[in-house]
């Protein structure tokens, strides 16, 4: 196990650039999460806001 | 077939479309990465040579292939949308953009990582990494025009015309760096070269290009939906598709 | 024949129209000319202090400084090519005249590099002698500069066009041009540098020229349409 952590002298070049690799693409994944729940609220909130005035029209 | 393609240009049906294709292609993405890195870790020999080391390889090649193709990608998306002034391609290009930088980031990263034990230093003004250096710079350029211009339509548009320059550029860039490279070679620097690759270690390189091309499907696919509804928000299909899921 | 005769300037005569127009106003403003050729001077000046007044040292990097200094002198002279046509609206005109946008843009371009470009050509062999370039290598330093300039002014117009509608262009201007000029800077330090070495460079100036000739054919259309964009 440790051998193979090691990669024969290249362990840390070897997983360094692992990790780049793998976080620079959960990276973008976790960007377009991001994205996505910020453009959800943004859309929800416009609703509710449509929803308040409209009931608010037809009380008037 | 100019009806299918407006068909599957209308912002509605593609992201209908996109939503089924979605779950499916992020299964097999995340079983090629599995089955990639297994292989690339565990099954694959260690080079004569390079010894461990060349493991770098199954994860800096994919990317430093895509860094390049998703320009590409990106420039020719962008031209349909400036071109046929279709709104669901300047949304593809908006969202490759990133995925390109970061695929050229990781492309840098990497091959400057595996420099350290090949070369003995982390950065040398190899053809390959200065090229991919450049293209990171076609990239910042793209996505700062693109944040600069206030107004979507327009920014869509003079960011396409500026990856088309870039797209004409780069074989020339490329060409010019190589020519380059070979004129000021010194000496100390052993080159890679492209030894004849192994079956034992083509599998797991093919396998990992083939995981970093679906996942780059999935990611362009997962952002442009993102930007899509936030763009078409005023549309009635998105504000019933709200209505409805809250 | 109820409508008034009216006259259609032919093609030569739109060019020497922009032309001459363009002149004129440089005229007007002579100062401003001056700005990107001290730039040019002081940024060469530079040079020999950080690094240090060793002659062999700078003889070996001068066509490359030269050359640097000539692509940012450019790029910074090129920052207001069309930004007072378009804050005054003539830039508008000219996207919506009759005759073919490319075509002005090209002349109006000659006219820049007349004014910008060939200062340049004329400054650098003093400037290359103060470098310590042999006396051999100033007259193909001028020839990659006389092929080479109007590659810059092309493809920095490029860049201009685009972000002409904008506050801050400048900063944006730089990042968007100068990866693009990267293929003629290494073409053009490298034939000075060959011919500083007493080689021919016959092959070096034919791969210039046909940059030269590629980018005239393209860019004028690009830059019309990135100007179309930032126009409206």
């Amino acid at each position: 196990m440790k051998e193979f952590f090691a990669m024969g002298g290249y362990g840390f070049y070897v997983w360094l650039s692992y990790a780049v690799a793998l976080g620079g693409l959960l990276a973008l994944y976790l960007m377009t999460r991001g994205c996505e729940s910020r453009v959800k609220r943004q859309l929800e909130k416009r609703l509710r806001l449509e929803q308040r005035r409209k009931s608010r029209d037809t009380t008037s | 077939m100019w009806k299918f393609i407006h068909k599957f240009a209308s912002p509605k049906y593609f992201y209908n479309i996109s939503g089924k294709i979605l779950p499916p292609l992020g299964w097999v993405t995340l079983a090629l990465f599995i089955v990639g890195l297994v292989g690339a870790l565990f099954l694959s020999p260690p080079d004569y040579q390079q010894g461990e080391s060349v493991r770098i390889l199954y994860i800096h090649v994919p990317a430093a292939m895509l860094s390049m193709s998703c320009y590409v990608a990106m420039a020719i998306t962008a031209a349909i949308g400036l071109i046929w002034r279709i709104k669901l391609a300047d949304i593809v290009a908006w969202a490759i953009a990133p995925i390109g930088m970061t695929m050229t980031i990781i492309a840098l990263i990497t091959g400057s990582v595996w420099g350290k034990p090949m070369w003995g230093t982390y950065w040398v003004w190899d053809a390959r990494l200065t090229s991919e250096l450049i293209l990171l710079f076609l990239y910042l350029g793209f996505i700062a025009l693109q944040t600069a211009i206030e107004d979507t339509r327009s920014a869509a548009r003079a960011s396409a015309i500026l990856a088309l320059v870039g797209l004409v550029n780069i074989p020339i860039i490329k060409y010019s760096v190589n020519w380059w490279n070979t004129l000021h070679q010194p000496a100390t620097i052993s080159k890679m070269g492209k030894p004849s690759i192994d079956a034992s270690m083509l599998w797991p390189l093919l396998i990992m290009i083939a995981a970093y091309m679906c996942y780059f499907a999935w990611i362009t696919l997962k952002r442009s939906r993102c930007e899509l509804i936030y763009r078409e928000r005023n549309s009635s299909w998105v504000k019933k598709m709200v209505k409805e899921a809250s | 024949m109820n409508q008034p005769a009216f006259h259609e300037p032919g093609l030569f005569e739109v060019i020497r129209a922009v032309l001459r127009r363009e002149i004129t106003l440089a005229y007007r403003h002579r100062g401003e000319l001056i700005n990107p050729l001290m730039f040019f001077v002081i940024v060469i000046t530079l040079f020999p202090l950080g690094i240090g007044p060793e002659l062999n040292t700078l003889q070996r990097i001068a066509p490359g400084i030269i050359w640097v200094a000539a692509l940012l002198a450019t790029l910074l002279s090129l920052d207001t090519v069309f930004r007072s046509d378009f804050e005054d609206g003539s830039l508008e005109q000219m996207v919506l005249s009759p005759q073919p946008l490319p075509l002005i843009v090209l002349a109006k371009l000659t006219a820049h590099w007349m004014l910008a470009g060939l200062p340049l050509i004329l400054l650098a062999p003093l400037l290359g002698y103060m470098l310590a370039m042999p006396l051999d290598a100033l007259p193909p330093l001028m020839a990659t500069l006389a092929l080479g300039t109007p590659v810059l002014t092309l493809i920095g117009a490029i860049g201009v066009a685009l972000t002409v509608g904008l506050n801050r262009g400048s900063a944006l201007l730089s990042l968007l041009v100068l990866p693009l000029y990267i293929p003629l800077l290494i073409f053009a330090a490298s034939a000075v540098d060959t011919a500083a070495s007493g080689m021919s460079i016959t092959g070096h100036l034919l791969i210039l020229g046909a940059l030269l000739v590629f980018t005239l054919t393209l860019a004028p259309l690009a830059i019309s349409a990135a100007l179309r964009i930032s126009t409206t």
